[in-house]
């Protein structure tokens, strides 16, 4: 068993990879594995340094492939087990990801995005949010939280590991490395002091009993004999991830409610939609943001709602639309005209968003 | 009349019986490995701690052989699958089994760096100089002049390198003081569980073992049996069969 660092609430002024390691040991994570990637390096510098205080484990593997698989292992030996990473290591770590997703086990990765495609730039983008969603030769059985700020990281870390041992579907706490980089003030604190219970973790490779006398052996495998054997498996999955979808889904409205522009962005743009919205509030344009927290699965119901009351929606995110067309998909029928504001690989500023919608004012979108 | 002869079959007690017929093809080396592995894991009354990870190739139809908890994983995957579980529960005896192609080409990154970080496991490398699931291409350890699917005029050194020597490369980078390294082969197989002996009880003492052992695909070969064993003996020529690392206290 780790030790706990936080027992009790505690201000801290950290950076967002600070703060991930932090709440991994809040979340008694026993052991990380780990590659290093700019910019998600310091949730493993913090978590070694903090190795002599919480008695947890890290391996520092050869690759990311690496980092991906042996997380699994660590998982089906019945550990609270993670690994985090980000653009060229996302990719090559979805080997691992989509035998996690075949094999419903719990993976749990926190993702900085950097820029794309290729090595590109190694501290911000959105553009690793349709992989992080759909990577791998999978449908997407995953689960994806797109944070906005530390207090998010430390939160949505915690509960990354119970939702991905509750629903055994791999979960992702999405982020990027302005989170990963930027200071913040933030509150940790234990998760049993806000009524959070850690999910158990029972191991499945040397599960308890013995073979032959308490149980057979396991024998847990991700290939599959008949094309019909895989759908069956498949279509259990989907039927389980719609079942438990309501459960899981989250997300965020500001002043949407009369808003005429409706803003959807998610992540650290969704930060600058907030402050555009005061700002264009305050120019008497009725502006509103809808932000999913949730990008699988996606709010859809709350979704649709949002967006048929507005005149407008505006799409913004640093990518060209990854977001946009998952919920364009989800939207499908609704006529409300949009506008988009894509920056690929750059940061959309508050100030982006103000023009653009006061642009949108004066020509309405058509589309 | 007729008489039916009353005999089980001489299955080790971590071997699962309830996988039935062997999925290997006829006259697979596949079976003679494991099985004599599962004989060794119960000489060693290791069952309750051994966690047996298989590759993909023909080494995935190992994913139910053995009556120890099991993980079927990606191609070349293994090694770091079972390092990831030795890693988070010690005490663990950890074998990764894989083929040429799993070990020395699409997974000799983990093989490489298991071996120089002294991974606590023990490595199986069933070496048949050819992928056998896939259809009989070149393997990292096809032997010169060999015909496959990807070399059908005969494997040409000039072009494609030399075979790869596995346990020599690993022989190589090992620390000698925890590590205990051999290539046996599918031919004497009382040899070969004296060489798993060896190696799973290195990793009982908490270091990395490796074993290749050289084996027979009389499929993908298109050998009969005469040509099979001439094969591999051939194959024992060029691939030295001994032990390359063994600790002390091992014997």
């Amino acid at each position: 068993m780790v030790k706990k660092l936080i027992t009790e609430d505690t201000r801290m002024f950290l950076t967002g990879n600070e703060t991930i390691a932090y709440a991994a040991n809040a979340a008694q994570a026993e052991f990380m594995y780990g590659y290093p990637i700019t910019p998600q390096n310091e949730i493993m510098h913090t978590w070694c340094k903090l190795l002599p205080k919480t008695e947890a484990g890290f391996l520092q593997t050869e690759d990311e492939i690496s980092a991906g698989f042996s997380t699994i292992g660590g998982i089906l030996a019945g550990k609270r087990a993670f690994t985090a990473t980000a653009g060229p290591g996302n990719v090559i770590m979805q080997d691992a990801q989509s035998m996690a997703e075949m094999m419903r086990i719990p993976f749990v990765c926190a993702v900085m995005q950097r820029g794309g495609p290729s090595t590109a730039t190694v501290i911000y983008a959105q553009q690793e949010t349709r992989l992080t969603c759909f990577g791998g030769n999978g449908e997407g059985f995953r689960i994806v939280y797109s944070t906005a700020g530390h207090q998010d990281l430390y939160d949505y870390m915690i509960k990354s590991f119970n939702t991905a041992w509750k629903y055994r579907f791999p979960t992702f706490m999405l982020a990027d490395g302005y989170q990963g980089k930027m200071r913040e003030p933030v509150t940790l604190y234990d998760p049993a002091s806000r009524g959070i219970t850690m999910e158990p973790t029972p191991a499945i490779l040397r599960a308890p009993g013995k073979i032959d006398v308490d149980r057979k052996a396991n024998h847990i495998r991700n290939t599959f004999n008949l094309e019909e054997e895989l759908m069956e498996v498949l279509d259990s999955y989907q039927a389980e991830f719609d079942r438990i979808s309501p459960e899981i889904e989250e997300y965020l409205e500001y002043k949407a409610d009369d808003a005429e522009i409706l803003i959807v962005a998610h992540g650290i743009v969704a930060r600058s939609a907030m402050t555009a919205v005061d700002e264009l509030r305050a120019k008497g344009i009725k502006a509103g943001l809808f932000r999913p927290i949730t990008l699988r699965p996606l709010a859809v119901k709350p979704l649709r709602a949002a967006v048929s009351r507005a005149k407008q929606v505006l799409f913004t995110e640093s990518a060209n639309g990854q977001l946009a067309q998952m919920v364009l998909e989800k939207i499908y029928g609704l006529t409300t005209p949009y506008s988009t504001l894509f920056k690929m690989g750059v940061g959309v500023t508050g100030d982006d968003i103000v023009q653009k919608v006061e642009q949108m004012v004066k020509t309405p979108a058509t589309v | 009349m007729v008489q039916t002869l009353d005999i089980t079959p001489d299955l080790a007690k971590a071997q699962n019986a309830e996988a039935g017929a062997s999925k290997f093809c006829p006259g697979c080396g596949h079976g003679m490995i494991l099985k004599t592995l599962a004989h060794t894991i119960d000489d060693l009354n290791l069952q309750e701690k051994a966690v047996f990870g298989c590759d993909i190739g023909c080494s995935l139809l190992s994913w139910n052989y053995m009556n120890v908890d099991t993980v079927q994983t990606h191609h070349g995957r293994t090694t770091p699958v079972i390092y990831g579980v030795t890693r988070a529960n010690p005490g663990t005896i950890g074998i990764a089994y894989m083929g040429d192609g799993g070990g020395l080409a699409i997974g000799s990154q983990h093989l490489v760096n298991a071996a120089v970080r002294g991974e606590n496991m023990l490595i199986v490398l069933a070496n048949n100089t050819n992928y056998g699931m896939t259809g009989g291409q070149m393997a990292p350890t096809t032997m010169p002049g060999q015909k496959t699917e990807t070399t059908p005029y005969g494997r040409d050194c000039e072009v494609t390198g030399k075979p790869a020597k596995g346990a020599e490369m690993v022989a190589s980078i090992v620390d000698p003081n925890k590590a205990y390294v051999a290539r046996s082969s599918v031919s004497n197989l009382r040899s070969l569980r004296k060489v798993f002996t060896k190696a799973l009880k290195n990793v009982e003492k908490g270091g990395f073992s490796f074993v290749e052992v050289l084996s027979i695909c009389p499929l993908n070969w298109r050998t009969n049996n005469e040509g099979t064993w001439d094969r591999l003996k051939t194959m024992e020529e060029f691939f030295e069969v001994k032990e390359f690392v063994q600790r002390e206290g091992l014997e």
